[in-house]
């Protein structure tokens, strides 16, 4: 083992897990409930979002199971539509929006960059509050009889032509936006005016960047979302006619107004991600990620294309043929900037001294599937092959490549790599390096056939299909199994780690990030005393001074 | 070595809190005053950002449906009470006014100055609702309120509407066209109700804020809570002052 891994841990006979931390500051459910601390809020997140990622990832099963079979056989297509809309609706504003930045993000920022807090604590504890009251509206959403729009609310369907719970659906939405706006606000708060002596912008690590470039989407694409929902609503509700072509409104208008949050909201999903992998792959290649500028200004540069290329959801919507041009060409333009992450952290890897632990492990499946997903980005953004692959499974596969082989590896390599720091104790090696190993083996069963069945022309959204494509759909259910496997294991294991675990110390990665030089897991206020920064990120020489000096501390 | 490790095992020493007496509101994750009144003033300045961002969203709903249907709009548009609006308007500018003496009067620690400011912007705010109330009831009985009552004749026949009729001579609109000020009365609800919702939250807050003068809250300097709902005030005023003319002054020059 000692050769082929960086993980260095205390004594395990002499070491414990420090008496005084933020888990044990205080006692009781109200000292949770009422807190301010970062810390904390981060893990009442990690665990609210668990729980939502069972429900989304229960219907993702009912919906693989229905497809077993041409037929619709399991449950009935209205309620298929119902199932897959609370799939989309519960997935993306529930799990993926906030996975990263309300949990680790929450968690490390202000770390990160030698802050006691995030700057507006009760503020992100709101936040944390309009994500559970949003959850709770789409419980009831469910029970009540659920809505059937699909997770876009696309009008006149959802003003006109359905019965279903469209109104609460959109009032959950609405709150947990709200949730978002103010994640996203805190962080940028926090990030220009919370910054340690000497910790410069370009000192920041590139996790830090993403998540800033994440929360500039967050902040001004939110809102628009926001009034497009209480537009629809008003609609429902009193008969507005803004989207409704009868009266002269402009049902395309919804969309416009839909997908300028939307679309951007892909890459508030995907950016902190990335600022995850960059952390991983430069520890486990013991390397400065290569070209550090180059990767913290393509965030930048995500979040700032990711505004102007929304129109490409709708190019078969009978848009303008030269407005379409223009979105093609920016859509492709994205590429040029996910291409920079993806081949700086290629040349990271060059020459570098790599280690396979787990969050390097998802960290690789997150660049080959990402890059997959990626690419297939351009085939849509094409207007010539979009036009075909439009509305297939394509698409269905194409957008699970970047969001669940893309942003889910990145969360898990996440949760594991921070999971020392966060717990004071490790998770066991072995059984996560194959849990990472099925969930990549799964996952590629589940989707790559879907891309088949796509390009041959199987539309989403239908509970039945044609019987000459039941071979792949069956594909895909079985890979689901073992995908859903894959996701049952961390969710054991690391709960088993929590008592079990070896101890960790406060640097088993040997890591140079400021939240590795601190206890684990860290005091309530972080640092004793703010620290001042005087070497750039990923700085490993530094971190070896350091070390000389002072003997770490188990 | 520069990092300080937070770790338990060291003597945990709150040096900084020992050392210099901090004013009570100042913030424990705050190292100064500076940067606490730093960080909530552009916090305040982001959270605006997000608003003008929702209300761009119906700014572009306008644009598109004025360009669409301007006879509509400008039908739609003479159906507004200008006299009304042009008071609104003078009530909100002076509650901006006030707003403003309050910070003003807080800055300078002048408790019984800044609870008058305060009342009086409180009143105008609600001056300002009880105005719009008298327009929504207009268009209410007029059935101009968007949704299964709505009524085409102010549109298709301006003569049965003789108040409106005499000032502006109106030409009676094709039955298409006027079926699109549906749509500009859509808009003209969604914008006005909007800013009118922001206006409820700001009165609200309002009388928070004078009960909290009225016990003293104010007068130690640190008033960051004042300057920022300020913000709030005149940016809702703002807003305001774009929907004014673009709902209600549409060719009125005729």
């Amino acid at each position: 083992m000692s050769s082929s891994t960086i993980v260095s841990l205390p004594d395990q006979s002499t070491a414990r897990v420090p008496k005084v931390n933020f888990l044990t500051k205080e006692n009781g459910l109200l000292s949770w409930l009422l807190t301010g601390d970062h810390k904390r809020i981060a893990t009442l997140y990690l665990i609210s979002i668990t729980f939502f990622f069972a429900i989304g990832g229960v219907l993702a099963g009912l919906i693989r199971l229905e497809l077993l079979t041409p037929q619709s056989d399991l449950m009935a297509t209205d309620t298929y539509n119902k199932v897959f809309t609370m799939h989309g609706v519960i997935m993306i504003f529930l799990f993926l929006v906030p996975s990263v930045p309300a949990t680790l993000g929450n968690f490390l920022i202000p770390i990160m960059i030698g802050a006691k807090d995030l700057a507006l604590p009760k503020i992100n504890l709101l936040s944390w509050y309009l994500y559970v009251v949003g959850g709770i509206l789409v419980l009831y959403t469910m029970v009540s009889g659920g809505v059937d729009t699909g997770w876009t609310f696309t009008t006149p369907l959802s003003t006109h032509y359905l019965n279903t719970n469209v109104l609460s659906t959109g009032l959950a939405i609405f709150v947990a936006g709200f949730s978002s706006i103010f994640t996203g606000l805190n962080f940028l708060v926090t990030i220009h005016k919370m910054r340690a002596p000497g910790m410069t912008w370009f000192r920041l690590p590139l996790f830090v960047w993403a998540n800033y470039a994440a929360s500039i989407l967050m902040v001004l694409g939110t809102p628009v979302l926001a009034i497009a929902i209480v537009l629809v609503a008003l609609e429902r509700t009193i008969g507005i006619g803004v989207f409704d072509p009868a009266k002269g409104g402009d049902p395309l208008l919804f969309q416009h107004l839909f997908w300028f949050y939307s679309h951007p909201a892909v890459y508030i999903m995907i950016l902190p991600g990335m600022g995850v992998i960059s952390e991983v792959i430069s520890t486990f290649s013991r390397k400065r990620v290569f070209g550090y500028t180059a990767v913290a200004f393509s965030s930048v540069a995500i979040a700032v294309f990711g505004f102007f290329v929304w129109e490409h959801h709708m190019f078969i919507m009978g848009v303008s043929n030269y407005s379409t041009l223009v979105f093609s060409l920016l859509t492709m333009l994205v590429a040029v900037p996910s291409a920079i992450k993806i081949f700086n952290w290629s040349f990271t890897l060059y020459k570098g001294s790599i280690t396979f632990e787990t969050p390097m492990l998802y960290a690789f499946g997150f660049m080959g599937l990402f890059t997959i997903g990626g690419l297939t980005g351009v085939f849509l953004a094409s207007t010539g092959t979009d036009i075909h692959l439009t509305e297939t499974y394509f698409i269905v596969a194409h957008f699970h490549f970047v969001m669940v082989g893309g942003m889910l590896m990145a969360f898990l390599a996440g949760i594991h790599f921070w999971w020392p720091k966060w717990t004071g104790r490790m998770y066991p090696e072995k059984i996560s390096q194959l849990a990472a190993l099925v969930t990549f083996i799964g996952f590629n069963f589940t989707f790559f056939p879907q891309f088949i069945v796509g390009t041959l022309g199987m539309p989403r959204r239908y509970a039945a299909y044609p019987a000459e494509f039941q071979v792949l759909n069956v594909f895909s259910t079985a890979g689901a199994t073992i995908l859903g496997v894959g996701y049952l294991l961390p969710i054991l294991y690391l709960t088993w780690s929590l008592k079990y675990g070896e101890i960790a110390g406060s640097n088993p990665w040997q890591a140079t990030g400021l939240e590795w030089q601190i206890q684990s897991p860290p005091l309530t206020e972080n640092f004793t005393e703010i620290p001042i920064v005087d070497h750039d990120a990923y700085d490993y020489e530094w971190l070896e001074r350091k070390e000389k000096e002072v003997p770490s501390v188990g | 070595m520069t990092v300080h490790g937070g770790t338990s095992d060291q003597p945990v020493v709150h040096g900084a809190h020992a050392e210099h007496e901090h004013p009570p509101y100042q913030r424990h994750h705050f190292e100064s005053m500076e940067q606490q009144v730093d960080a909530t003033s552009f916090a305040m300045w982001l959270f605006l950002l997000t608003e003008i961002m929702f209300f761009g969203g119906l700014f572009t709903a306008y644009l598109i449906f004025r360009n669409w249907y301007y006879p509509a709009f400008v039908a739609g548009s003479h159906q507004l009470s200008i006299l009304w609006g042009t008071l609104n308007t003078g009530v909100l500018i002076t509650s901006s006014f006030t707003m403003a003496m309050g910070v003003w009067c807080a800055e300078v620690r002048r408790k019984g100055g800044l609870v008058l400011c305060l009342v009086l912007t409180f009143v105008l705010g609600i001056v300002f609702l009880g105005i719009k109330t008298i327009e929504y009831s207009e268009k209410i009985e007029k059935h101009h309120v968007p949704g299964f009552h709505y009524s085409l004749k102010s549109f298709t026949d301006p003569q049965s509407d003789p108040e409106v009729y005499k000032d502006y001579r109106d030409k009676a609109l094709a039955p298409d066209m006027a079926r699109h000020t549906e749509v500009y009365f859509s808009l003209y609800f969604a914008m006005t109700g909007m800013h009118a919702l922001h206006m409820i939250i700001g009165i609200a807050i309002l009388g928070f804020m004078i009960y909290k003068a009225q016990a003293g809250a104010y007068t130690t300097g640190h008033i960051t809570f004042v300057e920022n709902f300020g913000l709030y005030w005149h940016s809702v005023d703002i807003i305001w002052i774009f929907l004014f003319p673009l709902l209600y002054l549409i060719s009125r020059h005729s």
